[in-house]
């Protein structure tokens, strides 16, 4: 009993400490596009290169799930997150005043990848084509730009109907990594996959070219972006959202930009990403009815 | 007479029901996507069976955080529902009581959580109040029946007069307490698993890294966080007591306080959007025809798909809970033999469903099957464990016979109705967890209020876990309904205190 008291009072005391430890914190996640490991990777060595810039305690969340990410910024949970074009849309139109600050590179003409196992006998084509039916197809997460929305989109324009109509299985891998491991297993036969994930893991030996290969590209869309909370500057100091752009936007750090990857950032605003939300529309995923 | 016809006749209809209960599960097996979907399931189970035996503490820091925020969520919202579920039991009489109960337990915790994340945020307040609001229920009506069981010759003895309270405290809740305490044990072992599976929507408990390892392929890290589990819930009847509890509870809620930071406009925003969409618009005509097409395909799948994995889940359960259950029974084994036997079935009992079927879906690939296998496994431990249990009572068969022909002569025929009670008992349970299962890709309905909350459509999320709210209810009814009427025996009409309190019972003090 008196070693029990002794352990209530020493995490009484260590709980009091860390309650005077409380200073604001600035924090920031990213959707969980890929494999975890990877992600913690890049992300951490962002949070170091942010907080060496801005000289403030930064912080990565890391999440499970797209809406995770969505609900942490709406939460103000986090103030700064790496969102797709459509989880972007999405966390600014639940969290009024929020920006898009900075987008990388590449993300102003993303594309989708479809890729199919070897068994299934696709070729490569300039075009979605009837060979498709009746396949198994994955899907990234459910709210993924380059993993749902896209492909999703272009499928009912080449097919005239739902995925589910397509095919004979559809599923949602969850992430991207996933995908290219459930393909190149064959527990489906086709897939649609972010380019960038799937040529880096191409470029790591992941990926068999006897297994599975691309079919098709989806023309080019706007993607990735930094989003940060309208009400930042009032929680972490005024100007604090135009340093934080700027820190973005210089960023040169080789081993962060090869980690994302992307070859730099470039400056975006909401405008860019009215496209996606569009076709967001189109497909009856944004819209309230 | 008239007792041995009634024997016959009772025989005859148990036996019909089983067989349209089977007849059922055939048939929904036959419309059931269960198709193994992984080319090569074998080698993903070598590479987890080689992780099982390797196990390995990534991070020592990270491991020691999430196995206490596990410990704290489960003991915050136990401590919790046992207190409000104690007081709403004691008004179990009134309809009201009732009513709430069912309502809080009908919903699962991971619904629970995913709407409290919308407020809350990953917070400690978000997981305790998930698990707190559904245990509520469960506790207020097994204290209930509980307190119905007890001998009511004291409370009638004394009047009531004005003070209600005190004549509770000291007329009813003394004879009741000791089977509390016991169901209460029981619950936190449930507690533990629920604040496992809530790691895998992203609060910080040891699912959350579970997830990451099983995701990710690392089975040395992820068989050193089962064990954790495991070992947390063995470990529950050497430190659930009520000496260490004093001390462990005030603890829990001083170091990790249950808070969240929140914003009232957050709430009312939130609150705003649950409101049904055609009601925030004013009913425009075509938009609503549409919505209610669309929320009706949705509901009419997802039920449709809730309900034939769950058929064909109860009647596995129950095949499987009758083949295991000699296992822990002193007819067939005794000594070690039985002690390994049983160990197995705690395994499988300690393993949540969620988790299960996390694993197989990696192994078989997308499909019904490993949603079905998943709660076969702990459902059929949870039955078969008792069912043995309780064949130690029996008395020797009359007739010297080979283990064949005891079982099917004796053993099954002997433990029918007990086996039947704990099947229907369990129903309303499967159908709760398919109903969820579907938050990892079948389109039962928690695949569809999965999707409702990812697409922010939080009207159509709180309408489609109402629906399964429905859904449980009726299962229960049903259950209660053939109870009644197949199961003539007092104590068979409500197996919920013995299957739970049985896990946990303790010599009474002085006995």
């Amino acid at each position: 009993m008196r070693y029990l008291f002794a352990l209530l009072a020493m995490l009484v005391s260590l709980g009091s400490i860390a309650a005077d430890n409380q200073r604001p914190q600035f924090t920031f996640t990213a959707i969980p596009d890929q494999n975890e490991a990877e992600l913690v990777r890049r992300f951490q060595q962002v949070a170091d290169y942010l907080s060496a810039e801005l000289d403030v305690d930064v912080n990565y969340m890391p999440v499970k799930s797209y809406p995770a990410a969505i609900t942490a910024f709406r939460n103000n949970q986090v103030q700064l997150a790496w969102f797709g074009g459509l989880s972007g849309v999405q966390a600014r139109r639940a969290v009024p005043g929020s920006e898009a600050i900075a987008q990388g590179y590449e993300d102003q003409f993303f594309k989708t990848y479809f890729i199919a196992h070897a068994s299934a006998g696709l070729q490569p084509a300039e075009a979605l084509t009837d060979t498709l039916r009746g396949k198994t197809f994955t899907f990234g997460s459910k709210g993924s730009t380059s993993g749902r929305l896209m492909p999703e989109f272009h499928l009912r324009e080449a097919f005239g109907k739902a995925p589910g109509e397509i095919f004979s299985r559809v599923g949602f891998s969850g992430d991207h990594s996933r995908t290219i491991a459930l393909v190149q297993s064959g527990a489906y036969q086709v897939g649609a996959v972010n380019y960038a994930v799937w040529e880096k893991a191409v470029d790591n030996g992941e990926v068999n070219p006897d297994q599975v290969s691309v079919i098709w590209t989806t023309p080019p869309y706007a993607d990735y972006q930094w989003t940060v909370r309208g009400d930042i500057d009032r929680q972490l100091g005024a100007g604090f959202k135009q340093r934080l752009t700027r820190a973005l936007l210089q960023l040169e750090n080789d081993s962060i930009l090869q980690a994302f990857p992307r070859s730099r950032f470039v400056p975006a605003d909401n405008s860019v990403y009215r496209a996606i939300e569009e076709t967001a529309t189109a497909i009856g995923l944004l819209d309230e009815f | 007479m008239s007792g041995t016809l009634r024997f016959f006749s009772q025989r005859r209809s148990l036996r019909r029901l089983s067989f349209y209960f089977a007849l059922s599960a055939l048939l929904c097996l036959a419309l059931a996507d269960i198709e193994i979907s992984a080319p090569d399931p074998g080698r993903e189970l070598r590479l987890m069976l080689a992780g099982l035996f390797s196990p390995r503490i990534a991070d020592l820091t990270q491991w020691l955080d999430a196995t206490l925020t596990t410990v704290a969520f489960a003991l915050q919202g136990v401590t919790l529902a046992a207190a409000l579920g104690l007081v709403l039991s004691a008004f179990y009489q009134r309809p009201w009581a009732r009513r709430l109960a069912a309502g809080l337990r009908s919903v699962h915790e991971v619904f629970w959580a995913l709407i409290f994340i919308q407020v809350f945020g990953f917070t400690a307040l978000t997981g305790v109040l998930a698990i707190t609001l559904p245990f509520c229920g469960t506790i207020a009506k097994v204290f209930g029946e509980q307190l119905e069981e007890i001998d009511q010759r004291p409370a009638s003895a004394v009047s009531p007069g004005r003070g209600g309270i005190s004549h509770f405290c000291y007329t009813r809740l003394p004879l009741a307490l000791h089977a509390m305490r016991n169901y209460t044990a029981y619950r936190m072992e449930c507690a533990i698993r629920s604040s496992v599976v809530l790691g895998f929507i992203g609060l910080p408990t040891i699912g959350f890294h579970l997830e990451t390892a099983l995701r990710t392929g690392e089975y040395s890290a992820a068989s050193a966080l089962l064990l954790t589990v495991l070992a947390l819930v063995y470990s529950l009847r050497f430190w659930f007591r009520t000496r260490w509890l004093l001390v462990l509870v005030p603890t829990a809620f001083i170091a990790r306080p249950v808070a969240a930071e929140w914003h009232g406009a957050n709430l009312m925003r939130f609150l705003w959007e649950c409101v049904p969409a055609p009601l925030r618009q004013d009913w425009p005509l075509e938009k609503t025809q549409r919505w209610l097409g669309w929320l009706g395909e949705q509901v009419l799948a997802g039920t449709w798909n809730t309900v034939l994995l769950a058929q064909v889940a109860l009647v596995l359960t129950a095949l499987f809970a009758l083949l295991a259950s000699p296992l822990n029974s002193s007819h067939f084994v005794s000594g070690w033999a039985r002690r390994a036997g049983d160990g197995v079935l705690l395994v499988l009992r300690s393993l949540p469903e969620y988790l299960l079927n996390f694993i197989f879906l990696i192994v078989l690939g997308p499909s019904m099957l490993p949603a079905a296998l998943a709660m076969t496994l702990h459902n059929g431990a949870i039955i078969g464990h008792l069912l043995g249990r309780h064949s130690d009572e029996m008395p020797a068969p009359p007739v010297p016979a080979g283990p064949l022909g005891r079982f099917a002569y004796f053993y099954v025929p002997t433990l029918y109705q007990r086996f039947l009670a704990y099947c229907f008992y369990r129903w309303e349970i499967i159908i709760r967890e398919t109903a969820v299962l579907g938050v990892l890709g079948i389109p039962t309905l928690g695949f569809y209020i999965d999707s409702a909350f990812q697409f922010m459509r939080f009207d159509v999320a709180i309408l489609l876990i109402g629906v399964n709210a429905a859904l449980i209810l009726a299962a229960d009814w049903l259950s209660r309904r053939l109870r009644r009427q197949f199961l003539l025996a007092p104590p068979l009409a409500r197996p919920a205190l013995q299957v739970e309190s049985a896990a946990y019972r303790r010599p009474l003090p002085g006995a």
